[in-house]
């Protein structure tokens, strides 16, 4: 056998590292931009880009304390699940060019589960850590999943419902099917509108999912001082650190996968030639880019924004006002479809 | 074996004091001061300062003021609380002496009889700046540190 025979195993092995190095590097990346950018509103001057990296660095050098009354293997192993399960997200959903690793092998559904999983494990971090702070942590941040992911849900089923309906040959919940069918250009005026709610709707779900600024009750600093991550410190907290930094890579891959999937290449194509990788090149760089400013518009503005909700003000946001929009625009895209036919 | 120890420690100090994570112990009129610094015109997130909401998160903890018979116990328990490695600073002159509370019933006098003090700054209430000088010496201390290591 020649050695091109085991590509496809090389590639399987390598390619989640290299996700997660991707991942990890350029959500620490984002989160240095966030930081300086939101310290520019301020009329600050802000830390430095790397900032991110410093504080991992330092983290990881700092003593690990596991409380005496914590359930230990729960309470270690919460950091390691979280971390996982968004590099395993990431396996799932298609970066910029490339197809995604396990395109083949799960669906949107699947994925919807994966992301319920970081804030579970944060959940049971804080439960087994016996703090009282950490329970109430633990509790908001399980109202927080309860909360998002209904309007979540509906979001991920209208898509699959419209792809259903305009391709019925292709899988209606792979997002292979979203990256190659963007859905703008195949809705009417109706549909376009109730697109844009559900983007909105979409960006709104992001904020509470990597629980920032507006949304963070879970660990709301000057009101349980920490939350569920109170009793981490050290190498546990770092990685913490660095699954927060992922999760905001992950969900903008997933907005950008719905909404934004655009290659440049396909539009330059025409006007001058280059070799392949190079397009690829270019439409990873692109890709930056959109994860960037879906960053700032998620991240960066609403935390600089907006104050803190109260815990039933989030519940009512969002099973009250974005789950109403949602289904407002699914009953347009409806309107649109059957009223098209 | 000491020159290992040196670059070790050399390499830990460096990475440590590039993001100094703050939990604030004020209970008196010494705040007044610090809170400027967190502010925009001094800033302190430029040097990668931030001042987190737990004892378990913080590298440094800021005593500011005079600490009450009452108050310092809470002080000693944070001071436990903390993870390795620590620093504590305390502001204004009540805490090196007593300050103008020196003949005080209820008032310690000296922060460093009760948890050990790294470091000190004197004023009533200290200016930003001594703040930033105090925090300046300390990366000057790191960076001399980093030399030695270099040039053996
Ligand atoms: S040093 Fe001065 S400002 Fe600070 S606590 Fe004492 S009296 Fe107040």
């Amino acid at each position: 056998m020649s050695w091109e025979n085991y590509m496809p195993y090389i590639y399987a092995i390598f390619a989640p590292f290299a996700l997660a190095l991707f991942g990890i590097i350029y959500g620490l990346v984002l989160k240095g931009f966030d930081r300086k950018l939101a310290a520019h509103m301020q009329w600050r001057v802000g830390p430095p880009l790397r900032q991110p990296f410093y504080d991992v660095l330092k983290l990881f050098e700092k003593e690990n304390i596991v409380p005496k009354n914590a359930v230990p293997w729960i309470f270690n192993s919460a950091p390691i699940i979280s971390m996982g399960a968004l590099i395993l997200a990431l396996l799932y959903l298609p970066i910029g060019p490339f197809n995604p690793v396990l395109g083949n092998y799960g669906d949107l559904i699947v994925l919807l589960y994966i992301l319920a999983l970081p804030g579970l494990a944060m959940m049971l971090g804080g439960f087994s850590s016996s703090s009282p702070y950490s329970a109430v942590g633990a509790q908001r941040e399980f109202i927080m999943i309860l909360s998002y992911e209904f309007p979540l849900a509906i979001i991920i089923f209208t898509f699959a419902w419209k792809y259903s309906i305009l391709y019925p040959n292709l899988k209606a919940f792979s997002l292979l099917t979203f990256v190659e069918h963007p859905l703008w250009q195949n809705v009417g005026i109706l549909g376009f509108i109730g697109l844009l709610i559900l983007l909105i709707t979409m960006l709104v779900v992001t904020t509470g999912e990597v629980g920032r600024m507006p949304f963070d009750i879970a660990d709301a600093g000057t009101e349980i001082s920490g939350g569920a991550l109170l009793e981490y410190t050290g190498k546990n907290l770092g990685l913490f650190y660095l699954a927060d930094a992922v999760k905001i890579v992950v969900m903008g891959t997933l907005i950008i996968t719905f909404f934004f999937p655009y290659n440049l290449s396909s539009l330059l194509l025409h006007y001058f030639s280059l070799p392949h990788y190079a397009w690829l090149t270019i439409d990873f760089l692109f890709y930056l880019l959109k994860l960037f400013i879906i960053s700032f518009v998620v991240v960066t503005v609403m935390r600089v924004a907006f104050p803190r909700f109260r815990v039933d003000q989030v519940v009512k946001f969002y099973w009250g006002y974005a789950t109403l929009a949602s289904l407002i625009a699914l009953s347009l895209i409806v309107l649109d479809t059957v009223g098209g036919v | 074996m000491v020159d290992m120890d040196k670059k070790v420690m050399a390499r830990k100090m460096g990475r440590l004091i590039r993001s100094i994570w703050i939990f604030n112990w004020f209970n008196s009129c010494g705040v007044t001061e610090l809170l400027p610094v967190v502010a925009s015109i001094y800033d302190m997130e430029r040097f990668g300062l931030i001042v987190v909401d737990n004892p378990k998160h913080a590298d440094v903890l800021i005593v500011g003021g005079y600490q009450t018979e009452k108050s310092i116990k809470r002080v000693i328990r944070i001071y436990n609380q903390m993870p390795e490695p620590k620093a504590v600073m305390a502001l204004g002159s009540c805490t090196i002496t007593g300050g103008m509370y020196w003949d005080s019933y209820n008032t310690i006098k000296r922060l460093s009889d009760y948890i050990p003090v790294t470091i000190y700054v004197p004023g009533c209430p200290p200016r930003p700046e001594a703040v930033f000088q105090a925090v300046g010496m300390i990366f000057e201390h790191v960076n001399q540190l980093k030399k030695e290591v270099k040039g053996k």
